[in-house]
């Protein structure tokens, strides 16, 4: 990326950290970790990963961060969300633990784990007409379901019709993982049609 | 429009790199899966005796029972591992039909087959595979294996064998980035594995697929010290429900992994954990009885 490029951060707690970071070299944004608040406040905008999200969503309540992330969302901070990232920025969630949280923020309803087990797991390609050009390539891991999209925009269904994509505002959740498939187009998308533009 | 495809290498890996950072705990009942979800692990891994039981026990140590795996399953919404012995492939076709997320082709089950290991080509379902050195994780990784864990000694809650096999894993990678093209036959030959893979790993200085460590992990600091040391992260076996107070010492785990530079963090989650687990020093096993040994 010339010029002035963002500086993006991906959430550090657990999960895919590395790979999100290797596609973000690939297209020569700047990035860095975020682990705690006074980290958060320094990025132009924040990626959460895949990984284990009722993990992800206790690691943040623990190390007492959970509010600086939800206030950042709310404050209008671009964020993108891959697998259990959607889940995190869902303000509803069915088939997840007792008492997991999310931070919120997508007006949809997202099943968690809504393939099965590791054996439905399966790589495609889909279309996302806000991207254009080939099929994205996509690898679904145990991935969610976008059941009820609610007042966002879908921007990547499956052919079986299942939303696996949405935007709300500076908001972007998919159920899948780009940043496995060796794909870089959706992040390049949402740095240049989210993030950028958010800067002002 | 593409088909969906399955149990392809790139989902099979990418399931382990989602696990990146966490802390797979042991677990023999549902009541015990229940602890270890509530407490932040990433997965489980069902069996029916941990392994200083079964090395206190002895006999042979085999697939956990079908109705165990079935309700720990049904106990918890992580990912659920389970074991299955060294070589035998139809422990490993019936753990599929089970569909748990990863297995296990474990040493710390008596080994079925003391020639092969499975060929993990064959499965939908993904596998993780013990090494003790760089050479045995590329032949793992040959067979199919989407995710190698250092072996340590398990059942032990002695950390200094997991310490080996992660230094050892660690350096011999960095001495294969290190040498020329040219030295790259040679090397394949020493480390008894295909020379694709030798190339691929000296050209990108890592493997292919996620290094975890398992096998004497007791303490936070354990943990902590196996992440410092460039685990992607921890298997903990008897480490927790063989300890005092199992409920704490999942936490502090947890936490310890996940902050693992910050030595604050993990001073104060390792306060008042009650007894660790009373552990076996590795030197004092009889060479027979140290399950490192087994694969090969």
């Amino acid at each position: 990326m010339a010029g002035n490029s963002p500086l993006v951060g991906v959430l550090a707690l657990q999960g895919d950290v590395r790979e999100h970071e290797e596609v973000l070299s690939e297209l020569g944004v700047l990035h860095r970790q975020v682990r705690n608040a006074e980290q958060l406040a320094e990025v132009d905008a924040l990626i959460i990963p895949g990984g284990e999200s009722s993990v992800i969503d206790k690691l943040t309540r623990i190390f007492g961060f959970r509010d600086d992330i939800v206030a950042a969302i709310r404050g209008g901070l671009p964020v993108l969300g891959t697998c259990a990232g959607l889940i995190l920025l869902a303000d509803r969630i069915t088939g997840g633990l007792d008492d997991q949280q999310t931070f919120g923020g997508l007006d949809v309803t997202v099943e968690r784990n809504a393939f099965g087990s590791q054996v439905d797991s399966f790589e495609t390609s889909i279309d996302m007409p806000a991207i254009g050009g080939a099929a994205i390539q996509s690898s679904f891991i145990r991935a969610p379901i976008v059941r009820d999209a609610g007042s966002a925009e879908v921007i990547a269904t499956l052919p079986s019709g299942e939303i696996v994509g949405v935007r709300q505002g500076n908001l972007v959740g998919i159920s899948f993982h780009p940043e496995v498939s060796n794909e870089t187009r959706v992040h390049d998308w949402w740095v240049r049609t989210v993030v950028v533009p958010s800067l002002g | 429009m593409a088909e969906n495809t399955v149990g392809t290498l790139r989902i099979k890996s990418g399931l382990a790199d989602m696990l990146k950072g966490g802390v797979i705990m042991d677990v023999v009942t549902p009541e015990q899966a229940r602890i270890a979800e509530d407490a932040g692990a990433v997965a489980v891994m069902a069996l029916e005796r941990v392994p200083a039981d079964i090395r206190a026990q002895g006999g042979v140590a085999r697939m956990s029972d079908p109705d165990l795996i079935d309700a720990i399953k049904r106990e918890v919404k992580i990912p659920v591992m389970a074991k299955a012995r060294i070589g035998h492939f139809v422990e490993a076709q019936v753990l599929e039909a089970l569909e748990v997320d990863y297995i296990d082709e474990s040493e710390v089950l008596s080994p079925a087959d003391y020639v092969n290991h499975i060929d993990k080509t064959n499965f939908t379902v993904p596998f993780v595979c013990g090494a003790t050195n760089l050479g045995e994780a590329l032949r793992r990784i040959t067979e199919g294996a989407a995710m190698i864990r250092s072996k340590g000694e398990a059942g032990t809650g002695d950390v200094s064998e997991a310490t080996k096999h992660i230094r050892t894993i660690k350096s011999e990678i960095a001495a294969l980035a290190a040498k020329n093209s040219d030295e790259l036959f040679v090397a394949a030959k020493e480390l008894q594995a295909p020379y694709e893979l030798v190339k691929w790993v000296s050209e990108n200085g890592k493997l292919p697929v996620v290094l975890f460590v398992a096998g004497g992990v007791a303490t936070p600091a354990d943990a902590a010290m196996m992440m410092q040391l460039g685990a992607d992260g921890v298997f903990v076996g008897s480490g927790i429900f063989k300890s005092g107070n199992p409920i704490e010492r999942a936490k502090a785990i947890v936490k310890a992994t996940a902050a693992y530079t910050d030595a604050k963090v993990i001073a104060e989650v390792s306060r008042g954990l009650g007894e660790a687990m009373v552990g076996i020093n590795v030197n004092d096993l009889p060479a027979p009885h140290r399950l490192a040994e087994r694969g090969w």
